[in-house]
């Protein structure tokens, strides 16, 4: 992401007829099924005789107001104003007039400019009003090539979202994900990427061999997943601004389920031996690796905690597939799964506070979360088959795939991605060029 | 059944192609033209081929080594199980007597499960399964460096039939 050297970001002024006024609104997500907010965003003002290589800035100022909104209805919390009704057009003045706002029903209102600078550069400022209070709540301004429009408008979103949830956004955010195609007999696997609206879709393998289970670094440009490249299934660090990829270490039996410790200095991972699966964790600057399982059953899918002091894993130490959390070290296991059916793929929330699953049970699957000591166990989706759960860099959303049960005459089989709130509502599935699977979900971009 | 005696006449025929244009390759081997002789008779011909002809180091061979429309190349497993059965030791018993028999065959043992289960865990339990496998073979005196192993988990199904995926598949290499 070579545009971050030239992207700036400065707070703007606030320009408020209010002095000091108490923001009113305020979005509590810790609570399913919240009433969306009434939101008026507003076409950024620009000219139509500025042209760049992306189109006039006034096109740059409307396309942007467009992601926006749709990074925020997308959220579920809020509910943009059809901008037919808006009474007053866009128009550069600093402060609105808040009662045509009121008129129309918003609660929030977003402004802002768009303008073509002397060194090619776009300048694009927006501000976040509070129209009942008539107070303005944030105001950023931003430099960037035309061509970075789009993570700009994400960026944006993530600030509204951030100054009316009191928490991070996800929407600078990416997917890597597994592209199925083909019949079920013949199915193509491969490596794709994708901004966390569907926008910049690209393949990163050409599906000569399969790729599964890929992973985002939380501290840098690159993935581990498992290839079978070569018909050798292992695990490997692909780099997405080089597009170079590289196994992680040589070893005699397969290695797979790679996830990156929270530093992202560690690969952990499972390393089969003779058919027996343990869990590892290799150092990656020197490729040295420390034995963290060692135990007759299957342990696979480790994940670390979100500052690397335990490890929750997949095992069926106890007869059948449960999960485990553990030291991370390798001691003190314990298991904390203990409901009907069995569990998988335990994945850790960047909170810290909850741990999500797969649940298989009654020929039906179930993504769910529990607490880390297994307590508070709560369903959130149910189906034919669904797995693999990724939470958004918040916490608040997971992101997981379905697969639909072949019909009788050799279709069906379809996988899809799909992601749901913690609240347990907002269930939406993320549209994709083919199929997809085994979602992946960025950090934040910085 | 009828299919895979008319598939194992094509075989028979296709390997005596392969033994006549073998006698050519150090003069022409670059060259893919085939020779201008005669076509080969076809292959429904109402004289038997010659028996030596056969090649016995073929998938199609081993996969009908048991005759009686076993096949005998793959063996089954329980649900989230690798033990090896009574009907999968007769098979891979079967197997191994093939491999002493045929010491030039080296075999890729393939791990598969059905789709009734996270993919994380499947590799591991394919893997499981395709050592269980290797691990019988070399029980049975076939050496170990013969067999290599490879658990592809739930992604490469044979059928919508989810018992039918649950298999270790012996792939000749």
């Amino acid at each position: 992401m070579q545009m971050l050297k030239i992207l700036i970001v400065s707070l703007i002024g606030f320009v408020s007829a209010t002095l000091s006024a108490q923001a009113v609104i305020e979005i509590d997500i810790t609570r399913g099924n919240v009433q969306p907010l009434p939101i008026a965003i507003t076409s950024l003002v620009g000219s139509d005789q500025e042209m760049t290589s992306n189109g006039s800035v006034m096109e740059i100022g409307q396309q942007i107001a467009q992601v926006v909104t749709a990074d925020l209805e997308r959220s579920g919390l809020f509910s943009a104003i059809d901008p037919r009704a808006f009474i007053n057009s866009a128009n550069a003045s600093p402060v609105p007039q808040f009662a045509n706002w009121r008129a129309v029903g918003a609660q929030a209102l977003v402004t802002g400019i768009a303008e073509l600078e002397e060194d090619g550069r776009v300048r694009v400022e927006f501000r976040l009003w509070d129209v009942l209070a008539g107070s303005q709540m944030t105001g950023l301004r931003y430099y960037t090539a035309p061509r970075n429009w789009r993570r700009i408008a994400h960026l944006i979103s993530d600030a509204i979202y951030k100054r009316l949830t009191g928490e991070d956004g996800y929407f600078d955010t990416r997917i890597v994900y597994i592209s199925e195609s083909g019949p079920y007999l013949d199915r193509i696997k491969r490596l794709a990427i994708m901004d966390q609206d569907g926008y910049n879709h690209k393949f990163l393998t050409d599906g000569s061999y399969m790729i599964l289970n890929p992973r985002f670094s939380p501290t840098s440009q690159e993935i581990t997943y498992l290839s079978f490249y070569n018909d050798t299934p292992r695990v490997y660090l692909f780099n997405i601004d080089t597009g170079k990829s590289e196994m992680l270490g040589e070893f005699e039996g397969m290695t797979f389920a790679p996830r990156f410790s929270p530093d992202g200095k560690k690969v952990i991972m499972s390393k089969a031996e003779n058919g027996n699966s343990d869990i590892f964790a290799m150092e990656l600057s020197t490729r040295r690796i420390q034995r963290l399982t060692s135990h007759s059953a299957i342990d696979t899918s480790p994940s670390y905690s979100p500052f690397g002091r335990y490890i929750t894993f997949n095992s069926d130490r106890g007869g059948s597939q449960q999960i485990y959390v553990m030291d991370a070290d390798g001691s003190n296991i314990k298991r904390i799964s203990f409901g009907d059916g069995l569990y998988a793929t335990p994945v850790w929330s960047p909170r810290g506070d909850l741990i999500a699953f797969t649940k298989q049970t009654g020929g039906k699957f179930y993504i769910g979360v529990m607490r880390p000591d297994g307590t508070g166990e709560r369903i959130l989706t149910e189906s034919y088959f669904e797995e693999g759960p990724t939470w958004s860099p918040n916490g608040r959303v997971l992101m997981y795939y379905r697969k639909y049960p072949y019909d009788n005459n050799g279709g069906g089989g379809e996988t899809q991605l799909w992601s749901i709130d913690l609240t347990g509502y907002n269930e939406r599935q993320i549209l994709t060029p083919l199929d997809g699977s085994d979602p992946a979900w960025s950090p934040l971009m910085e | 059944m009828l299919n895979k005696f008319y598939a194992k006449l094509l075989i028979m025929a296709g390997a005596a192609l392969v033994l006549s244009a073998c006698g050519n390759t150090n003069d022409s081997a670059m060259d893919q033209t085939p020779a201008a002789e005669p076509a080969p008779a076809p292959a429904p011909a109402p004289t038997p081929a010659p028996a030596p002809r056969v090649d016995t180091t073929t998938q199609e061979y081993l996969n009908d080594i048991m005759g009686g429309g076993v096949e005998a190349d793959t063996v089954h497993f329980a649900f989230d199980r690798y033990d090896v059965d009574a009907e999968a030791r007769r098979i891979l018993q079967a197997q191994a007597e093939w491999m002493k028999a045929n010491q030039s065959v080296n075999v890729v043992v393939e791990g598969h499960c059905d789709e009734r289960g996270t993919r994380e865990y499947n590799i591991a339990l394919g893997d499981r399964r395709a050592n269980a496998v290797k691990n019988y073979l070399v029980a049975m005196g076939v050496g170990a460096s013969r067999i290599r192993t490879v658990s592809y988990g739930k992604e490469r199904p044979i059928s919508t039939d989810h018992a039918m995926n649950r298999r270790g598949y012996t792939r000749v290499n």
